[in-house]
């Protein structure tokens, strides 16, 4: 591992790139190797620093933490000689250092514990020695060294290690299934394919610290007896799929992947696949028919992939989190790891925080915090002070948690228990301006795209229940709709075959359970709590209080509003398309909303 | 007639050079499919036959797989493709006016083609940049911190 007296960060932003970023980094090479300090100053690439309208392309330079900005070639070598050899700021070109704000993962807050985060933006994601300067393949050195398979699957048990991907299935016992299985070749694979619509913990561990994950598997593959594993990793995340492949490559080159690894005998290979574009293809079975190039459609289980998974044989599958935590746990031990969250749930758990909360980002917390520490501790309370009204766990096929279950620990059994579900870890806060019944409506709309086809309930049950919730917010509720959602919810869960089927129902069922209020007020008084679902609200300007300023009616996109000059205006209830610009900009607040 | 022979010898040079360098195994149908988008634009039907012949696969089991994944497509596409996140993080970051301005810009809805080929424009789940919504994509150049005057000036950069 080299040691650099600088790291220089050019930013490869596309529009740096678009005003030459890649030119200034070969000038930048090339002048320091001609002054003789390419050993001594590391030039990295990074995706944005400061505006790249305005200042790219820029670079900063650290340990002193010099921003240079609108750089060319022809100044490189003044930059590298009056910087690098001389030690002076060029200051023509610096301004005041602006930290770089890395808009998801901020530095770790009060109640947080990094484990499976611990190097992203801390490590070089595209050097190996980074990594294994920061203990990195020390894990995988124990095991081939020191360990027996059964006594790595043992340290694993005992950790209490749980799937991340959602179901929480114990870790080691998956892995003891598939080495228990009969037969010569079996195989692993990392299931990246993260598709919860605002959930991107497992991309940033991807792209930040990919080793930790190849780690991971390497250890897994040594336990379970398996020889080729697949990273399956959605085609929408570019990046993470190139540099998991420099990793892989890089581990490659070192020996720590390919034949008889670190000289133990044992050999094993990864390959990079991609994903199509399928939200369905998370979904364990659906995944390896995907790998082996079908439609990603769910198939029964049993057989489970440890008995008869790709091509028919022993496969352990399992997610990117899961796999980043394993060489953690081989490191510094089962009893580590299992002192950190409740009594079934051990260990952290990521998630991105999303929605009306202060601090949104990657989180990692340990399992057992109260979603009143995660909103309000660690997300710092709600935006503009409103009222907190649910929290959204587990991505679309999870449930809404109301105000008066926030004290409970976060954990796989608590979750199910009130109607939601761990999920991969996206996390989205609503305050009070959120319509449930419209919430609902939006999660059914994702489903019943991204539903196969393959089973009826699914593929018939979400259309019907979307179809009634759209009815619901468009002010033509009927009577016994909400005897009806309950009963298509039953049967959907009851009766399809796949976790994005049976979770289908969740969202409703969740807030018909804790919200019930809000959709009776939709059904039988027409009337939105929220004021969110356009047909059921109606703008008016109160007499009296309106001063006739025609603010409002000057700035109605659908000339609805008519009146004179200081007298009271008034809102064509035929015309309002419901935009709600006059309500924004009624400096009296003269305008209400029914 | 005489375009339609050109097209298919096209055709049979891009399925060659793929099936050279993927092999014919089942496990490359996807890589496959995926290399022919990038080189044709799109999955024609011409392509499905020579495949099925050099696969020893049925047409209907490589149609099967062609219509199933969002980013493969059996209709011809624009020589650019833009694709516009229409997840809900993105969304309360003022994802709508994106979308009008890209309507209004391309003069085109959600999902069709332009006129002249030159775009097409679809909608994307998640692409899992919820940090610097409103985003998107056009090609493989992903665009964050999206506002609708930027609009013209991203799309004049491509030709």
């Amino acid at each position: 591992m080299a040691f650099y007296r600088s790291t220089v960060l050019v930013s490869v932003d596309p529009i740096c790139v678009e005003k030459r970023a890649y030119e200034i980094i070969d000038a930048l090479h090339d002048e320091l190797i001609k002054q003789g300090l390419i050993d001594e100053v590391r030039v990295l690439e990074t995706p944005r620093l400061g505006d790249p309208q305005t200042e790219g392309p820029d670079m900063v330079v650290y340990p002193e933490g010099t921003h240079y900005i609108k750089l060319n070639k022809e100044i490189l070598p003044k930059l590298v000689e009056e910087h690098f050899v001389k030690g002076r700021i060029l200051q023509d070109y610096a301004i005041p250092m602006v930290r770089p704000v890395d808009e998801e993962l901020a530095a770790p807050k009060a109640k947080e514990v990094r484990v499976v985060l611990r190097n992203v933006g801390v490590v070089d994601p595209l050097n190996i020695e980074d990594y294994i300067a920061n203990d990195g393949y020390m894990a995988l050195g124990k095991v081939l060294t020191e360990m027996s398979p059964e006594e790595v699957i043992q340290e694993v048990l005992d950790a209490k290690l749980r799937g991340r991907g959602g179901a929480g299935f114990p870790t080691g016992l998956k892995w003891r299934f598939a080495r228990q299985a009969p037969g010569d070749i079996k195989y692993i694979v990392c299931n990246a394919d993260e598709g919860d619509p605002g959930a991107f913990m497992n991309r940033r561990v991807l792209e930040g610290d990919p080793h930790s994950v190849i780690e991971g598997m390497i250890i897994a593959a040594y336990a379970i007896g398996a020889n080729q594993g697949y990273v399956y990793c959605r085609a929408e995340y570019p990046i993470a799929v190139s540099t998991m492949n420099l990793a892989m490559k890089q581990a490659r080159t070192l020996g720590l992947l390919g034949e008889n690894i670190l000289g133990s005998g044992f050999s094993f290979d990864l390959e990079m696949r991609m994903g199509a574009g399928a939200f369905v293809c998370g979904e364990e079975t659906a995944l390896m028919a995907s790998i082996e190039g079908g439609r990603g459609e769910p198939r029964v289980r049993p057989p489970f992939p440890a008995q008869k998974g790709l091509w028919g044989k022993p496969t352990n599958i399992n997610n990117v989190e899961t796999y980043a935590n394993v060489p953690q746990i081989i490191l510094k031990g089962a009893e580590w790891f299992a002192s950190m969250g409740t009594e079934k749930s051990k260990g952290t758990k990521t998630f991105a925080l999303a929605g009306d909360v202060k601090n949104t980002g990657l989180i990692e917390v340990p399992f057992g915090i109260t979603l009143r520490e995660i909103v309000f501790d660690v997300g710092n309370g709600i935006k503009g002070d409103k009222k907190f009204k649910a929290v959204q766990t587990g991505g679309p096929m999870g449930g809404c948690i109301p105000e008066s279950l926030l004290d409970l620990p976060v954990d796989y059994e608590t979750l199910s228990q009130v109607g939601s579900i761990m999920g991969s870890g996206g996390m989205i806060v609503m305050d009070e301006g959120t319509c449930m019944v419209d919430i609902a409506r939006f999660f059914m709309e994702f489903i019943q795209e991204e539903s196969c086809g393959k089973c009826v309930p699914c593929r018939v049950g979400t259309r019907r229940i979307l179809e009634i919730l759209q009815d619901i917010c468009a002010g033509k509720g009927k009577d016994d709709d909400i005897e009806t959602l309950k009963m298509l919810c039953t049967n959907i869960k009851e009766n399809s075959l796949c976790g994005l089927g049976q979770g289908a129902p969740n969202p409703v069922v969740s807030t018909l359970t804790y919200f019930l209020d809000e959709y009776e007020a939709h059904i039988y008084e027409k009337r939105c709590p929220a004021h969110v679902c356009r047909a059921l609200i109606k703008y008016e300007i109160m007499d009296g209080i309106c001063t006739g300023c025609t603010v409002c009616a000057r700035n109605c996109p659908a000339n609805a509003i008519t009146g004179e000059r200081k007298q009271t205006h008034h809102i064509d209830p035929d015309l309002c398309i419901k935009c709600g610009i006059c309500y924004q900009l009624c400096a009296f607040g003269a305008i209400t909303v029914n | 007639m005489e375009n339609q022979v050109m097209a298919d010898e096209k055709t049979t040079a891009v399925i060659t050079a793929i099936v050279e360098s993927h092999g014919t195994s089942r496990s490359e149908l996807i890589p496959i499919l995926k290399a022919v988008m990038d080189e044709l634009g799109f999955i024609s039907p011409e392509a499905i036959k020579q495949l099925s012949a050099r696969m020893q696969l049925p047409c209907s089991e490589i149609q099967s797989v062609a219509t199933f994944y969002r980013m493969l497509s059996t209709q011809p596409r624009g020589k650019h493709v833009i694709q516009f996140c229409e997840s809900a993080p993105c969304h309360v970051v003022g994802g709508r006016q994106i979308l009008e301005a890209l309507k209004k810009a391309l003069d085109i809805e959600p999902g069709e083609t332009t006129p002249d080929n030159r775009w097409t424009f679809l909608t994307t789940s998640c692409l899992g940049v919820c940090g610097i919504g409103p985003v998107m994509l056009v090609d493989t150049d992903l665009y964050g911190n999206l506002e609708p005057e930027q609009i013209p000036h991203i799309l004049s950069r491509y030709d």
